[in-house]
């Protein structure tokens, strides 16, 4: 057996290698259930009928979605140009804590003009925690990997602070019960984001929002110079560099769109589905950690971080809903892992051609010439 | 005078550093052969709810179960380190991306939360856990008691570990050969090194430090399964090897130092210093944030660089 590279990647090998990859990762999820006892068939039929055909089941699944493509895109933006900001999770927080603020100091606003200041503090919010391990990677070559992770935690800490350990702006605190069971103050009714329903499916502002964000995204790193230095960046910094590219002032750029991103998702749960600062809610749900796997599924495409989204999405809806028995707790990231671990395999398939030969082919060289 | 703040935090970074300091020592051979595995923060939870459930579960005395655990959880950290080692060096995957997948897969929301739920370990306390082996009379000396004699077996078999992890990266032709790979893999290959062979074990054994590491939380330092036990631990370790320029020694040092920031909210805490005492907790992710921009300096990283060739995947044919 012999792996060697194509030179050229034929173009049904990009959508057949991820269908591939979740059908294989899905039936390793199926040994894991069969190993710990569960039967797989059954915990399938549930996952797929919690996730998309039950009644309201796909506008659910819309809205586990929803902070999912935020995230995704943010990651795909950012892993683009080999800049690994995994701190989608902790500028979704901020994004959140920001856009809660705005969301209750304007109250008594017009309704728009609420929601467009969330969503611009929203991004402000998440853009400026990217920023910070933007300027460490720019100027002083720290390791983004680590230091956007550490972020995470200590965001997750203040996001705590703020509700339960501290009686700040953001907690209510205006009854005996509030004191008891900390939690968030309830955003004004102006702050919260409008939906649409058609045909009984309900799509919030927020998804219409990511879907924006995403064709933005698209046009920006396909039809722009940024987008076109970006991705030489990515793909050889040093010829990036040779080339007269202003390296440092993209990975700060792309770090902070990529952080806006994710904070305008952490916005949209505020103003889309929770309506507080929910401190919890937001720490359990791992929007953040999903948003990676999304990305390298989807191959960094907007586009296909869109699809991607919408079939994890539904994963995580079908994981709040079944959690139980025949669906342990868990079993969502065991699943996210098995398919980002299958798509990473099959991307050899991508790049190589696997031959089997039994014997070494006998190559036909042309003679050696006769030495004069 | 044992009961000073400086003593408490030193004593207790001791006991926080040392899963630090085993999951940083695993990372470290992994890297010195040139595999960045940024999954150690999944392997240590895996290994924590092992070695928990074979606790709970393993009949004898308590030497037998925290033997068994410890082998356990040493094994089960192997185990989810080789899908890492398979994608990567076998199948050439990007180490960064599957090292994020190994850390969905097996983290706080992933396998290890299966297995605490799926074997009903949340809620219980440990059965057997480590305990202080040294005579109370030398635990009782001033300073030193508590901080250097007051510790578990585990604590001292760090030492030992270190020891023997610098000596064999310095003094033995395999861990010599180790470096070749991680710095050259092609002038290792050479030289007739089996590169994958090498890179296979040195991943497989760093999963397995990481694991016990996972399981100094679960087993001494709060002995009760919860989901998400290490709380970042895994990642600090991998912040620590690259704050400790490689070395096993710094790694000592540098376990010690996070672990003392893991302690310090506790210990303040303790002694009545209560103000703004919901933020404490963000002291070890900060002092790793500022650690790593500290020796991210350009000179530091041309005395005392990453090893030439981490996180590139070797074919022999492309070289």
């Amino acid at each position: 057996m012999r792996i060697e590279r194509r030179l050229r990647q034929p173009w049904w090998l990009s959508v057949a290698v991820p269908v591939v990859s979740i059908a294989v990762a899905f039936l390793l999820t199926a040994l894991v259930l069969l190993a710990t006892g569960h039967p797989p068939l059954h915990s399938f039929r549930r996952l797929f009928d919690a996730a998309f055909v039950a009644n309201g089941a796909l506008s659910e699944t819309v809205v586990s979605a929803t902070p999912l493509v935020f995230t995704g895109l943010a990651a795909a933006v950012a892993f683009r140009m080999n800049l690994f900001n995994i701190g989608g999770e902790g500028q979704l927080y901020a994004g959140a804590i920001t856009g809660a603020t705005v969301g209750l100091l304007m109250a008594g606003a017009p309704s728009p003009l609420v929601v467009v200041g969330m969503i611009a503090a929203g991004a402000a919010g998440g853009a400026f925690l990217a920023a910070i391990p933007g300027i460490l990677r720019a100027f002083f070559s720290t390791n983004e990997i680590i230091t956007s992770l550490m972020l995470n935690y200590v965001v997750g800490v203040v996001l705590t602070y703020l509700i339960f350990d501290s009686h700040s702006y953001l907690r209510d605190t205006s009854g005996f019960e509030a004191n008891v069971f900390p939690q968030g103050k309830t955003l004004p009714d102006e702050a919260a984001w409008s939906s649409w329903t058609i045909n009984g499916l309900v799509l919030p502002l927020g998804f219409l929002l990511a879907v924006g964000v995403a064709v933005f995204v698209w046009a920006l790193y396909t039809r722009t110079r940024f987008g076109f230095e970006v991705q030489v960046i990515g793909d050889s910094a040093r010829a990036g560099r040779y080339a007269g590219m202003r390296t440092r002032r993209k990975i700060l750029a792309v770090m902070c769109l990529s952080g806006g991103i994710a904070g305008v998702g952490g916005a949209s749960q505020d103003g889309d589905f929770r309506h507080q600062l929910d401190p919890q809610g937001l720490q359990q749900a791992n929007y953040g950690y999903g948003g990676i796997v999304i990305a390298a599924l989807a191959r960094y495409n907007p586009f296909a971080v869109l699809l991607v989204a919408f079939l994890l999405g539904g994963l995580q809806n079908a994981g709040f809903t079944l959690q139980g028995a025949d669906f342990p707790a868990g079993l969502v990231g065991v699943m996210q892992g098995l398919i980002l671990f299958c798509a990473l395999g099959g991307e050899l398939f991508v790049r190589y051609r696997v031959r089997f030969d039994r014997s070494p082919r006998t190559v036909k060289t042309a003679a050696p010439e006769p030495a004069p | 005078m044992n009961n000073s703040l400086l003593v408490v935090v030193l004593a207790s970074g001791v006991l926080y550093g040392t899963p630090l300091l085993y999951a940083a020592l695993g990372e470290l051979l992994a890297e010195r052969s040139g595999v960045l595995n940024l999954g150690v923060e999944g392997m240590m939870l895996v290994g924590a709810v092992m070695g928990f459930w074979t606790v709970q579960r393993v009949h004898g005395g308590s030497t037998v179960a925290l033997l068994a655990a410890i082998g356990i959880a040493a094994l089960a950290g192997a185990v989810i380190s080789l899908i890492h080692a398979f994608l990567v060096i076998t199948l050439r995957a990007n180490q960064i991306v599957s090292g994020l997948a190994l850390t969905i897969f097996a983290g706080a929301a992933g396998l290890s939360s299966y297995l605490g739920n799926d074997l009903d370990l949340a809620g219980s306390p440990a059965r057997h856990q480590f305990q202080e082996i040294l005579p109370k009379s030398l635990q009782d000396l001033p300073v030193v008691g508590p901080i250097v004699f007051g510790q578990s077996i585990l604590v001292y078999a760090s030492w030992l570990l270190v020891v023997l992890v610098a000596l064999y990266l310095t003094r033995t032709r395999t861990g010599l050969n180790v470096r070749a790979v991680g710095e050259s893999p092609a002038a290792a290959d050479a030289m007739g090194i089996n590169v994958a062979a090498y890179r296979y074990a040195h991943t497989l054994v760093g999963g397995a430090l990481a694991g016990i590491g996972g399981a100094a939380f679960s087993l001494s330092i709060t002995p009760q399964w919860v989901d998400g036990l290490t709380g970042g631990a895994g990642w600090i370790a991998i912040a620590l090897v690259i704050f400790a320029f490689w070395r096993p020694t710094l790694c000592l040092f540098g376990a010690y130092f996070f672990g003392a920031f893991t302690a310090l909210p506790f210990a303040l805490q303790s002694h009545d210093i209560t103000r703004f005492a919901g933020l404490y907790p963000m002291f070890p992710y900060v002092a790793a944030v500022v650690a790593l921009v500290l020796v991210s300096s350009r000179a530091a990283r041309l005395r005392f660089g990453a090893p030439g060739a981490l996180g590139l995947p070797y074919v022999r044919e492309e070289r």
